[in-house]
């Protein structure tokens, strides 16, 4: 994104007044084949990549679930060995929330962004793409371990000493440390992209109390990511040096402190924790009105519901903690935080209610899937609130009281606002239908599934089952509940399955969509279906949080969305200003960019340089960083990067 | 209180009671010592409170969804209903919301702070030191001679709160007797104090609850609560050494465990003083073997001896390969440590 130094007055156009459309289409289009997919920066194709990248492995961890299940739908099984459970628990962990949960919810707003708040595109569309491009290869770089039998076996959070050297001298610790500081910079340079796209590249009128409520969330989440996401990179770095270099971090021998880990982890794991639901939420509040026919009730303190989660997400840390032996007073003091954040929930939640009782609800498959959502978001909500109980915490913790909440937080807020919104938003993305009959099998087979799955582990966990055994002995009470769990979580991967044919099916042949098949009130349902490659052909003017449903809505606004600027000299833009939205400069944007991918090559070969402790493969790799940055950092003029010449 | 709220949870969640009223061995629903009780009540008024919650908002959703529902098809035939309204929702829910969480804040400090420390100065204190993946304990008395080491298997005396000063050795852990306190982590590099009181004879099982590597599934624990003589008696026997073995047979079996056992095990009154493993002094007073994995019958015994990599993958307790003649005077002569 650069500002063009001339002052140009853009021409304001009536669509269709001119033939732009195709003009803008060349302008904009992703060129074809091989080469168009390497080095997109489109953001709606970015998008939708990280959605299906992040569903593969969803897949993946999913499977890794369903063998460990295998394991404990009996006592004494021996299926696995205790080191291939462990590995598998771990990976399981690391992809779900690492792999899966946030990239998905980076996928809907990378696609839905530029369209929600009516722009061409994000901020700065080559960091996009390196965002995606890294991700990718972290995940691919975490995995190659699976083959070579090395995958990490401490836990998705990894306490040392257990992963240091001393307990585990093989590569798999190595694999998560990397993947992880591999991956951080991922999502580092997606959150400043979000922010900025925010601050910056707003339709004129999208003033900041007229932002749909996911944009809400991302933003949250991307300051909270920003902020986070440094403590866990950090705790990688000093690990990494412990167990590589001979440092001391957590080296008790040394008067290290392995709590020292858990507090930076936990740092950056709570705030993540509400970062990949946040946006989940925010699917929920933009796409259950259009299913309630009335705009969402009390917008305003929704959005600060949401913010407020995420500030007070920040001071709760240390309920992860509970039993390591800490002061009353600290205990104290962070069990109220967490039990404060309920409130914000409870917001939302009468919000979400009121909604649906003031409206007129339609049921269709995305209304199942966003509503059912509430009573799963009450259910992890509360056992969250249990288990934020200090004197409580220290019998439920590290039980399968604990599996059951975060599954019901993770699979209840956001895969089910997940499907909603891929059911919602199939449309946009490609032009059809996806299937409403095969839509409502695939709910209810996944809604009963995972009940069926997951809510006994509450009950097996007041029985005192811990989490991370690979087996248990027989007369404990356990082995019912267990094998029940299994039958539920294998019906759960049935759900999962009829949603994939259902993908398959409506790919090819579900009915033509329309631009606006669901009559939704924001900005994407104004463009068609799928959207061209320039998203608006001319920059909207938006008056309204409803653009398409003021004149239904007897409000007086008026938002303007076939008449507004034209800007076809190039890649371009709007930027606004950051509360009010006025136009303020126009964008000169970049093109497709090999840029990112060698980046993100570079990259990836200095990290498989270090774990494979090869010099050599190192320096090459930063090497070709380097050349990389130097490559896509090189002035260009159409940018207007390089000064032209004044004509005296 | 905690009578009233357990009969309301039985009748709100039916599976629920079950686990509560079957008596699991590791439940925590039914506690039996002063450390859990409060927190036992707290966890039946959270029980209650969440369940009518869920079912509040269930009910909430359900009829909003139903009351008014519009006819399947398109949705731009149905009219678009006006903003405004619903607020009082948010107010009136989010209210009731936040004093009901004040109410629960307010009963969790209170528990808290009774569960902090004992009704009153501890009778002993017992150190435990968690080891991959077993539990050593020291009973501390203030004459040294009576102080003595054993494994996995604690002994309390009825109503006496007994101090626990958990020690980190090699990675974290964490100690918990659900029916007698909840945990608390063992980390190496600190101490952290803990204690537990038994109300009701019974032998109370217990398990590691922080994932510690790949025997975490096989490292318990047990608290047998004793009347006040009988642990008496089982204090006196424990700091009693092992007597020397009469018959020739068992000679030679402790001479095999001083061949392959000594460097790791000890077994006071022998030459056998190793301190990697527990200290099998009077391993017949166990009743399992390698932390809760095996019952301690001769069969097992064997077993384990012969080959404890295939029960307990990956425990530090080597493949002896023993000839059949020295496995069977060992495994007589451990036999004999009661």
């Amino acid at each position: 994104m650069s500002a063009t130094e001339e002052n140009r007055t853009t021409r304001i156009v009536r669509e269709g007044e001119v033939t732009i459309d195709r003009h803008l289409e060349a302008i904009w289009k992703t060129r074809p084949g091989l080469r168009g997919v390497l080095s997109s920066v489109d953001h709606k194709r970015i998008g939708i990549r990280y959605i299906v990248t992040a569903f593969v492995f969803l897949i993946a961890g999913g499977v890794e679930a369903l063998i460990m299940r295998l394991q404990l739908a009996h006592s004494d099984l021996k299926i696995l060995s205790p080191e291939a459970y462990n590995q598998l628990f771990t990976m399981h962990g690391f992809t779900m929330i690492f792999l899966y949960a946030g990239p998905v919810l980076s996928g809907f707003s990378n696609y839905l962004w530029p369209l929600l708040l009516g722009s061409r595109d994000m901020a700065f569309p080559r960091l996009n793409a390196l965002s995606y491009w890294i991700f990718l290869l972290a995940g691919i770089f975490l995995y190659a371990s699976f083959p070579l039998g090395v995958s990490p076996d401490a836990g998705w959070f990894n306490y040392p000493p257990l992963s240091g050297k001393d307990y585990n001298p093989g590569p798999n610790i190595d694999f998560y440390l990397l993947g992880l500081i591999f991956l951080g910079i991922s999502t580092t340079v997606g959150a400043a992209n979000f922010l900025v796209s925010l601050l910056r590249t707003r339709a004129p009128g999208m003033s900041i109390n007229r932002l749909p409520i996911l944009v809400w969330g991302t933003l949250t989440a991307s300051v909270g990511n920003l902020l986070a996401v440094p403590a866990v990179t950090l705790a990688c770095v000093l690990l990494f040096a412990d167990r590589q270099f001979g440092t001391h971090f957590f080296d008790v021998e040394a008067h290290g402190q392995p709590l020292l880990w858990q507090h930076l982890f936990w740092m950056f794991g709570h705030p993540w924790v509400y970062a990949i639901v946040l946006p989940a939420l925010g699917i929920v509040s933009d796409a259950l009105p259009t299913f309630c026919r009335r705009p969402l009730v009390g917008y305003t303190p929704v959005a600060l519901a949401t913010v407020s989660t995420m500030i007070v997400g920040f001071g709760v840390w240390l309920h992860h903690m509970f039993a390591t032996g800490m002061p009353v007073l600290s205990l104290a003091f962070f069990s109220a935080a967490s039990l404060v954040i309920t409130i914000p929930s409870a917001v939302s939640t009468f919000a979400w209610i009121a909604t649906i009782w003031t409206g007129k609800p339609v049921l269709t498959t995305p209304f199942l899937f966003l509503s059912s959502f509430i009573i799963l978001f009450v259910i992890g909500g509360v056992s969250g609130v249990m288990t934020g109980a200090v004197p409580l915490d220290f019998q439920l913790t590290d039980t399968y009281f604990v599996v059951a909440h975060l599954h019901y937080v993770l699979i209840g807020i956001n895969v089910f606002p997940v499907m909603g919104g891929i059911y919602y938003w199939f449309p946009k993305m490609t032009g059809r239908m996806m299937s409403e009959r095969l839509g409502r099998w695939n709910f209810w087979t996944m809604f009963l599934g995972f009940n069926i799955g997951f809510f006994p582990m509450h009950i097996v966990g007041l029985m005192g089952m811990p989490r991370r055994i690979y087996t248990y002995a027989p007369g404990l009470g356990w082995d019912t509940i267990n094998l029940i769990t299994t039958l539920g979580s294998f019906a759960f991967a049935v759900g999962i399955l009829l949603f994939l044919i259902n993908l398959t099916v409506s790919l090819r042949r579900g009915i033509p969509a329309g631009a606006n098949p669901w009559d939704g009130p924001t900005l994407e349902w104004s463009v068609p279906s799928p959207v061209p490659a320039y998203n608006f052909a001319v920059i909207p003017v938006v008056a309204s949080r409803h653009p398409l449903w003021e004149e239904r809505l007897e409000s007086p606004e008026r938002s303007s969305l076939s008449r507004g600027y034209l800007l076809n000299h190039g890649r371009e833009t709007l930027a606004t200003t950051v509360l009010d939205a006025e136009p303020d400069l126009i964008l000169e944007m970049p093109g497709d960019s090999y840029g990112p991918l060698a980046l993100a090559l570079g990259l990836g070969v200095l990290f498989v340089g270090l774990i494979l402790h090869s010099g050599p493969w190192a320096v090459i790799g930063i090497l070709a960083t380097a050349l990389a940055i130097l490559f896509w950092l090189w002035p260009q003029r159409r940018l207007g990067q390089i000064a032209e010449p004044h004509h005296v | 209180m905690s009578d009233r709220l357990r009969r309301c949870g039985c009748v709100l969640v039916p599976l629920l009671g079950v686990a509560a009223c079957g008596h699991v061995p590791m439940g925590y629903l039914h506690t039996f010592g002063p450390a859990a009780d409060p927190v036992t009540s707290l966890g039946w008024g959270f029980i209650a409170v969440c369940t009518l919650v869920i079912l509040i908002i269930a009910s909430l959703l359900l009829a909003a969804t139903l009351r008014a529902r519009a006819p399947q098809g398109a949705l731009a035939n149905v009219p678009i209903a006006q903003p405004g309204g619903g607020l009082r929702w948010i107010y009136i829910g989010t209210g009731v919301s936040t004093v009901a969480l004040l109410g629960l804040v307010v009963w969790t400090m209170f528990t808290l702070a009774a569960i902090a420390q004992p009704p009153g100065p501890p009778a002993f204190t017992i150190e435990i030191r968690a080891h991959q993946w077993w539990w050593e304990a020291r009973y501390i008395d203030d004459e040294p001679e009576r102080t003595f080491v054993t494994a996995n298997e604690l002994h309390i005396p009825l109503g006496k709160p007994v101090q626990l000063r958990l020690i980190g050795d090699d990675v974290i852990h964490s100690f918990w007797i659900p029916a007698l306190a909840g945990k608390t982590d063992v980390i190496p590099g600190q101490t952290n104090i803990a204690w537990i009181e038994g109300n009701t004879l019974g032998t109370y099982r217990g398990q590691c609850t922080e994932y510690c590597g790949a025997q975490h599934a096989h490292m318990t624990e047990s608290v047998t609560v004793d009347s006040a003589a009988d642990f008496k008696l089982w204090w006196s026997h424990q700091i009693s050494a092992a007597s020397s073995p009469a018959a020739d047979s068992m000679r030679q079996g402790e001479s095999v465990f001083l061949a392959h056992c000594a460097a790791c095990h000890t077994v006071r009154g022998t030459g056998a003083g190793g301190i990697v493993g527990p200290d099998l002094t009077h391993i017949m007073s166990r009743h399992t073997l390698g932390a809760g994995t095996l019952p301690n019958d001769s069969e097992h015994l064997s077993a384990w001896i012969t080959n404890a990599q295939a029960v307990k993958p990956g425990c530090r307790m080597p493949t002896l390969d023993l000839p059949r003649p020295d496995l069977d005077a060992v495994t007589a002569y451990v036999q004999t440590l009661h």
